[in-house]
């Protein structure tokens, strides 16, 4: 069945079994693999999207599903060569370790953030509270999506944080996947 | 992991989804917000051979007063119910559970009438509405058919459809004044099914209680329905004596077992301490309401 997506505002297009997961039509159909599978049982987050404005968790959709629907991926948190607040934020408060649960927290910490650029630790505590860090970094976690809700959403993204370096080291990873 | 092979349809409209499903019987599956029927299918724990996808139905994603009720369409996700203030307002009960749903990623995915449906007896939903008396709209290609949840919930992962059946929405009697209700779960963690879960709601008219509800989640092959100790509560004045004598009755009701998340006495004492503080959770609701 063909699928037909927007995502991270790009349109895109496979043809796919019934049967095809979300997050393997993203990762295999797509080659967009910053979203990642975790436990494949709907526990971890780690295969979290934004599906037409919800965080959603991809391992437990159908693409067919998804059909007709509007996309965000890691991908798409950076904005014009612009690191994304939110990944300034976990850069700077060392909001990852391993890095594999982060494409998932950063992506609901964005869309926490945008219904609510001023959450307080209990709010975000609750909101990843669907995603696991196997390297039980939430303190730094926490911390990274205060900081990104707290004015950083409205400065200058990136400047003085290194982040013109990240993007050109993004840039690379994603010319050598390609 | 992967689902076995299946066919796959998205209908737009409710007849032609209720004529699919006429035509598949027992192959057809509905697909919802698939949040336990897709890990069941991963697992081959289910291998429908044909899945209907209402989530392009419009209309099923309703939150609406009905006759005095509240009626909860089958499109209705959990984060739906959280976010409501109709909800809140209609019932105090639905309000207090809708946040110990799953996890928030799940909710804003998964539906209540899917999991009323699914009848997993660590489902939180239909312990909440066993305690309310709700009712579950069924409809099929000949129309619709209005089953008492007590008809509906049969067995463990069973309820009481018939083949071409599907659930579109699922209602409560609305509040009245004088109603209080609350929803108390231990989980080891947030998203875990519940240790204990226990739904109860109470309605009080001048001092007496005049509607009682008691439900209890993963304490049995299926939602329980505490009905001594519902019985015991209506026509009394509250006191902590009626109040525990009611909670040990709902503990001797259920029926636990002993199991990764702790031993069936653990449980059925987690079960009647709950009912005592579920029950003055609701009162304190009523007084504060005045």
């Amino acid at each position: 069945m063909q699928v037909d997506v927007t995502i991270n505002g790009e349109s895109r297009s496979a043809d796919v079994e019934p049967r095809t997961l979300l997050v393997d039509f993203i990762r295999t159909h797509l080659g967009l693999t910053g979203t990642h599978i975790g436990c494949d049982t709907t526990s971890c987050g780690a295969c979290t999207v934004i599906l037409d404005g919800k965080p959603v968790k991809s391992c437990t959709i159908l693409a067919v599903q998804a059909h007709g629907s509007e996309m965000r991926t890691v991908e798409g948190l950076r904005q014009n060569g612009n690191l994304h607040p939110i990944q300034v934020a976990f850069k700077e408060h060392h909001g990852l370790q391993c890095g594999f649960c982060t494409p998932g927290m950063m992506l609901v910490g964005a869309a926490l953030l945008e219904r609510n650029p001023t959450p307080t630790e209990e709010e975000i505590r609750w909101e990843i509270s669907g995603n696991l860090c196997r390297c039980t970094g939430y303190m730094n976690i926490v911390e990274a999506i205060k900081e990104a809700g707290a004015g950083r959403a409205g400065d200058a993204i990136g400047e003085d944080l290194g982040a013109a370096e990240s993007v050109a080291a993004l840039d690379d990873m994603e010319e050598a996947h390609a | 992991m992967y689902p076995a092979p299946f066919d796959y349809s998205a209908p737009t409209t409710l007849e032609e989804a209720t004529a699919l499903l006429a035509e598949l019987g027992d192959e057809g599956r509905v697909l919802a917000g698939g949040q336990s029927l897709l890990p069941m299918m991963k697992l081959r724990l289910a291998s429908p051979t044909h899945l209907v996808d209402i989530n392009r139905i419009p209309g099923l994603d309703r939150i609406e007063q009905v006759n005095g009720h509240i009626q909860i369409g089958a499109l209705v996700r959990h984060a739906d119910v959280v976010a409501s203030q109709e909800i809140s307002d209609a019932s105090p009960l639905i309000a207090s559970t809708a946040p110990w749903v799953a996890d928030p990623l799940v909710r804003n995915r998964g539906t209540l009438c899917g999991s009323v449906a699914h009848c997993d007896p660590e489902g939180d939903w239909n312990s909440v509405m066993l305690a309310l008396g709700a009712e579950v709209v069924a409809t099929s290609r000949s129309g619709e058919r209005v089953i008492p949840i007590e008809e509906f919930v049969v067995d463990y992962f069973t309820n009481s459809l018939q083949s071409g059946e599907m659930v579109t929405a699922v209602r409560v009697p609305r509040a009245d004044a004088g109603t209080g209700g609350a929803y108390l779960k231990l989980e080891r963690k947030v998203g875990d099914y519940a240790t204990v879960g226990v739904a109860t709601h109470l309605r009080m008219e001048g001092g007496t209680i005049v509607e009682a509800g008691i439900g209890l989640t993963s304490v049995g092959p299926r939602n329980i329905k505490a009905r001594e100790a519902e019985a015991m509560l209506v026509g009394q004045a509250p006191s902590p004596e009626l109040f525990a004598e009611a909670a040990r009755a709902a503990a001797a009701a259920s029926d636990p077992a002993s199991d990764v998340r702790g031993p069936a006495e653990y449980k059925r004492a987690v079960v009647e301490a709950y009912v005592r503080r579920g029950l003055e959770t609701c009162l304190g609701q009523i007084s504060e309401e005045g």
